[in-house]
């Protein structure tokens, strides 16, 4: 039963995470609010895992071409020296305070997500009116 | 080497190691950035994120963080939820998951903090 109960908590945090929105964002409370995991643990689990899914994904995604390698290296380097650095201090950390930390950080991201909700949509109302425009003028011919 | 890529690298790996998570959200608009679409910034996303994870989870596997009883039943779960995630990328609109998931994410961190 928990076996089933972790796979499916696994299986929705990866659709969003080989969809390339924020699969661990969404795994780690999961794992913690519905499951009952320890904050670290989550955290610890939800980092291999991606390991094995990405790998997955990233066929997929390179196979229809979506993947645009050039220059990733200037974004790939810093990256794995802080993430270093970062994921040393979270191993020292208590698990309260992670998840308090990780808490904040979702709001904050979570804000970010409504402002991009809302300019994706105009965008797409906007390519829709467009469309429509030149769906009239082919009538008129 | 561009500003904006080095400071994103670093906000990505902080966090990816602190939060366990999440360095993907913080990669999608630094590689829009530099000139990709939605689409291919979530995808290559996925590629800078590989590396950045495997080098978090071996600091945590080190300080013995990772429940293997747990890990085993959710990585069968995301690897394949992931494969079916990366399949309906093509295919769905992604203003409404992106409202979905932030009122998700809203509610799961209001939780969270008190």
């Amino acid at each position: 039963m928990a076996f089933l109960l972790f796979f499916l908590a696994g299986a929705a945090g990866g659709v969003l995470g080989g969809m390339g929105m924020g699969g661990g964002t969404a795994l780690i409370p999961l794992l913690t609010v519905v499951c009952g995991v320890e904050q670290a643990a989550a955290q610890g689990i939800n980092l291999l895992s991606f390991v094995p899914m990405s790998a997955v994904a990233l066929t997929v995604h390179a196979r229809r071409g979506l993947v645009k390698r050039e220059g990733i290296f200037a974004v790939i380097l810093p990256a794995l020296l802080s993430s270093l650095l970062s994921s040393l201090l979270a191993a020292v950390l208590p698990s309260r305070a992670l998840r308090k930390m990780f808490g904040a950080f979702l709001v904050a991201l979570s804000a970010v997500q409504f402002r991009a909700a809302y300019f994706e949509k105009n965008r797409q109302k906007s390519a829709r009116i467009f469309s429509k425009g030149i769906d009239k003028r082919k009538n008129l011919w | 080497m561009r500003k904006i890529d080095v400071f994103g690298g670093v906000a990505v790996g902080v966090a990816n190691g602190l939060f366990g998570g999440g360095g993907g959200m913080v990669a999608v608009p630094v590689l829009k950035a530099g000139g990709r679409s939605a689409r291919e910034a979530h995808a290559t996303a996925i590629a800078v994120i590989l590396p950045v994870s495997a080098c978090s989870a071996a600091v945590y596997l080190l300080f013995s963080r990772v429940p293997f009883a747990i890990f085993l039943p959710v990585a069968l779960g995301v690897t394949a939820g992931g494969f079916a995630g990366a399949e309906l990328l093509s295919r769905v609109r992604s203003s409404l998951i992106t409202l979905l998931f932030a009122v998700l994410m809203l509610a799961a961190g209001v939780r969270m903090l008190f």
